[in-house]
């Protein structure tokens, strides 16, 4: 219909050889984000959301084990070598961490880390890159870009890191931005900050977001397209409107109940009880039915249900029509 | 920095002094008169007497370790027991052989352990990498000195390749000076080696698993770059700090090698003065390695604080 | 809480069962200590025997590692110097221990200025290399067993009680400790009860690798003729007085030396080891200042 995805990911698996033997951290992930829309996966830690991500862009620890199609602008990228695949990081794949305080060298100036992608993949001289830092350092909003170009991390405050970290995303100006978990480490204003200043890059140059995140509520404002990941698999997704209005998975309506007031922070998922399944020992039926208060079908415990159709573009991974639909 | 610097100065003039308490102290531990205990089937009562009073051994223990620090300061360490020549110059006479030595055997240390430590911490659990464990387990557990004969035994005897021991000056005779420093030196390089090369490879494991490590890998630099400018720049830091601590403590600490190697520098020094009972001179030694051990280490932190651009604002 | 200590001895030991290395080691170092203890039952031949007529004999049935240069067995010789060295290693560690774990404890616990005089004591301590200021102390004392353990032993007390004191300066602030501390337990007791057992892990790794180094300074104090005094056998004694020799009768040279490595080797994978599953960021001390002799 429209144009291609910028980033597309077919049947991911992703397995990790540990000492207890292998652990399916990613059991078959499919989704897409076009240019300009920002595609929100959601879960709770260990639920692969950033391993798919890591392992479709080459990122994977060396341990692990990946199987799936991926492709970036057109191009299969589990087929290239590393070090094609590499040479796709930065220049087309722009990436923010969660923890700005670990996630810059502490030895580099900040202009360094931001320009050195642009040496590299752009071919830009040192100086060159060094003044497209300073472009950089003002287009996220910092204040006298250029007197910070110098600095060193720990100089600057953490709001302002996660600034830099995403000025060294945007370097080569990607067509895909991955943001993982990118204000979890912040306090609420400044993760407000975040969250605009990523939509409005967005705006301006069109980029493609996926945004990996625990919170349902970061994204609820941003996301176009929401993908709800439990024990390595999606369990819901569609766009973020219909996903909000109508959950159709258990899951994701005990996250959304679960979801804080806005700016009461803190107490995220607790409220679900039980604990997420270990990749090393996946249940056969679905993987949230020990902790689910619905259980709906007699074949959830033994039997993986199917991702069918909710409505236009809304997918759930149920037997059963969702419980609050009628509601 | 300025400050960090005045600082660091502060507190090792104080431990400074408290090495010369010890230094003044061990002498006041000889069971007994030490100069009569030093001059023993040699004493003649006007010798001992003159040695007494150059040694102020007949002053208050107060005054004597005052007067002691005051000459210190002014370079004097008192005369040996044995030939009344002054012990500061019989001691940095010792100097350069040791210094070369530890030098030596540090250059050849970092030369094996670097390339070890940072292969075996990139390709952990590759086969290098469990040679490299084996070694660094080898260099750990083994006595320096049977090493050292094992090569004499090997080297000199056997293949006839090396002298056995003996010590040439590096300003008389380079190549003289080489082929007697090879033994010792790798002998001592080798222990220092695996300690090294263990160092290094957990350093550079531990910034191997840093986030901003993975940061440089998602922006797409090559493997090369992110090793050499995001890890090893990291890694090294800490290892410059125990390359150095290695030096300083070859500087004092070779003394078996020494004695081994027939090498004449401060540690056979100090162990000739253990054997003649040259209180004196023993001390001098020992007050010298540890000031030397003290400076080397106040220049580590300095050179740490400027590696590392976040002590700056401390 | 108080089980802490405990279960970390526990831990070591399941720990051990299943590390290859880890049992080697165990195994050589249950051997030295049968050595050690029946040492002179086991060698065929007496200590002291000389006899001039069989001097600097090759490796035979009769003699497995040689003679020396008086014709006395060395085979028995090594067997018998084991107890010297374990009794050196173990004692001189024992001293360090009992020296450096409490001054740990009082320097970490009370802080101030306690704690400011009895670190830069230490920093005093550490500013000599080890062996350089073992080396002083029993040339002072007068060469022999009793000064050597005690020279080696104030050697490692710095070690222990910095290790102490970082572990208390961790514990003291844990919640078990402050609700001690308030519900008005003594100091003795909260330092018993609660600190020391929650510092055991790193104490357990310290001390086995420092006995490791203990004994190799002794061995280096020995070859320096500053240990035990002949005629009894110590093996660096041994490599000392068969220096002169090796060249003509390598056995001198080798069997006391490979008889040290293996002992050291073998504390050090124990204590490799026990780090690994005790203490695994632990950044030993005593390895970094290793002085070579």
């Amino acid at each position: 219909m429209s144009d291609p995805p910028v980033l597309s990911v077919e049947d991911l698996t992703v397995t990790i050889g540990t000492r207890r033997g292998p652990a399916r951290a990613v059991a078959g992930v499919d989704w897409s984000v076009r240019a300009g829309e920002t595609l929100a996966l959601v879960g709770e830690s260990g639920s692969g959301k950033s391993m798919s991500v890591l392992a479709a862009t080459g990122l994977a620890p060396r341990a692990a084990r990946v199987a799936g199609r991926v492709h970036l602008l057109g191009t299969e990228l589990t087929a290239l070598s590393p070090d094609r695949r590499r040479r796709m990081r930065g220049r087309h794949v722009g990436f923010v961490f969660q923890d700005p305080m670990t996630s810059l060298n502490p030895v580099l100036t900040v202009g360094r880390q931001i320009g050195e992608a642009a040496e590299e993949h752009l071919g830009l001289t040192r100086r060159a890159a060094r003044d497209r830092a300073v472009e950089l350092l003002d287009l996220v909003g910092i204040p006298s870009a250029a007197g910070r170009v110098d600095a060193y991390p720990h100089q600057l405050s953490g709001g302002m890191r996660q600034r830099v970290v995403i000025a060294m995303a945007l370097v080569c100006e990607p067509d895909l931005l991955i943001a993982d978990e990118p204000t979890t480490a912040l306090d609420v204003t400044t993760q407000a900050q975040i969250v605009e200043l990523v939509a409005d890059l967005q705006r301006r140059l069109g980029t493609a977001v996926v945004w990996i995140t625990h919170d349902l509520g970061v994204v609820a404002g941003t996301a176009d397209a929401v993908a709800v990941m439990y024990g390595g698999r999606i369990v819901e997704q569609g766009p973020v409107d219909a996903v909000f209005a109508r959950p159709a998975h258990p899951y994701t309506v005990a996250l959304l109940a679960a979801r804080p007031e806005p700016g009461a922070g803190g107490g995220d998922l607790a409220t679900i009880p039980g604990s997420p399944p270990s990749p090393l020992d996946l249940p056969a039926g679905c993987a949230f039915w020990p902790r689910c208060p619905v259980r709906g079908d007699a074949r959830c415990a033994h039997e993986l249900p199917p991702l069918v159709p909710v409505s236009v573009d809304h997918h759930a991974r149920t037997f059963y029509r969702p419980p609050r639909e009628d509601a | 920095m300025g400050r960090f610097v005045i600082r660091r100065l502060l507190q090792s003039g104080v431990v400074l002094l408290g090495v010369t308490l010890v230094v003044f102290l061990l002498l006041q531990l000889v069971p007994g008169d030490p100069v009569r205990v030093a001059l023993g089937t040699r004493f003649d009562p006007q010798t001992y007497e003159a040695l007494r009073a150059r040694a102020g051994l007949d002053r208050p223990l107060v005054v004597q370790y005052l007067s002691y620090v005051g000459n210190a300061l002014t370079g004097d360490l008192g005369v040996s027991f044995r030939s009344g020549r002054p012990v500061t110059s019989i001691v940095l006479e010792r100097l350069p052989a040791t210094l070369s030595l530890a030098v030596t055997a540090v250059v050849f240390a970092t030369l094996v352990a670097f390339p070890l430590g940072v292969l075996s911490a990139l390709r952990s659990g590759s086969p290098l990498d469990h040679a490299a464990r084996v070694f660094s387990q080898f260099g750990v557990s083994v006595p320096d000195f049977w090493m050292g004969i094992m090569f004499i035994l090997l080297f000199a005897g056997v293949l006839g390749w090396l002298p056995p021991s003996g010590y040439v000056a590096l300003t008389d005779d380079p190549l003289g000076w080489a082929s007697h420093v090879v033994l010792p030196a790798v002998t001592v390089g080798l222990v220092t080696a695996s300690i090294l090369t263990r160092f290094i490879r957990s350093a550079v494991l531990e910034v191997l698993s840093e986030d901003y490590v993975r940061t440089a890998e998602a922006k797409g630099l090559r493997t090369r770059v992110v090793v050499l400018r995001h890890v090893l720049r990291n890694a090294l830091i800490p290892v410059v700090t125990v390359v150095a601590v290695q030096l300083a403590s070859l500087l004092g600490g070779v003394i078996v090698i020494e004695v081994l190697f027939a090498w004449p520098g401060v540690g056979r020094l100090t162990y000739d003065a253990v054997q003649a009972r040259d209180y004196p001179v023993l001390q001098g030694a020992v007050l010298l390695v540890a000031a030397l051990f003290l400076l080397i280490n106040l220049l580590v932190d300095v050179l740490y604080a400027r590696l590392d651009p976040r002590i700056t604002v401390r | 809480m108080s089980g802490a200590g405990q279960s970390a001895v526990r831990r070591a030991l399941s720990a051990l069962r299943h590390d290859p290395l880890a049992v080697t080691g165990s195994v050589v170092l249950v051997l030295l200590i049968v050595v050690g203890v029946a040492g002179s039952w086991l060698a065929p031949s007496g200590v002291n025997e000389v006899d001039v007529d069989r001097m600097l004999q090759p490796p035979s049935w009769s003699h497995p590692f040689g003679t020396d240069e008086l014709g006395r067995d060395v085979l028995s010789r090594v067997l018998i110097a084991a107890r010297v060295s374990l009794q050196v290693g173990a004692v001189s560690v024992g001293i360090a221990l009992a020296v450096g774990v409490p001054l740990g404890l009082l320097s970490g616990y009370y802080r101030g200025w306690l704690d400011n005089i009895l670190m830069r004591c230490m920093d005093v301590l550490f500013a000599f290399p080890v062996l350089l200021l073992a080396v002083a102390i029993v040339a002072v004392l007068g060469p022999g067993l009793l000064t050597a353990m005690i020279a080696i032993g104030v050697v490692y007390t710095p070690i222990f009680a910095r290790v102490t004191r970082a572990g208390v300066l961790s514990v003291r602030e844990q919640v078990f400790v402050r609700a001690a501390v308030s519900v008005g337990a003594s100091d003795l007791r909260i330092m018993r009860r609660h600190v020391l057992p929650n510092i055991a892990a790193p104490l357990i790794v310290q001390t086995s690798l420092s006995l490791a180094f203990a004994i190799l300074s002794e061995a280096a104090l020995s070859f320096l003729g500053l240990g035990v005094q002949p005629p009894d056998p110590a093996w660096g004694r041994m490599l000392y007085d068969g220096r002169g020799f090796v060249t003509e009768a390598w056995w001198l040279g080798v069997f006391p030396g490979a008889a040290i490595f293996l002992t050291v080797l073998a504390f050090n994978l124990v204590g490799d080891a026990l780090r690994d599953v005790l203490d695994p960021r632990q950044l030993t001390v005593s390895e970094a200042r290793r002085s070579t002799g």
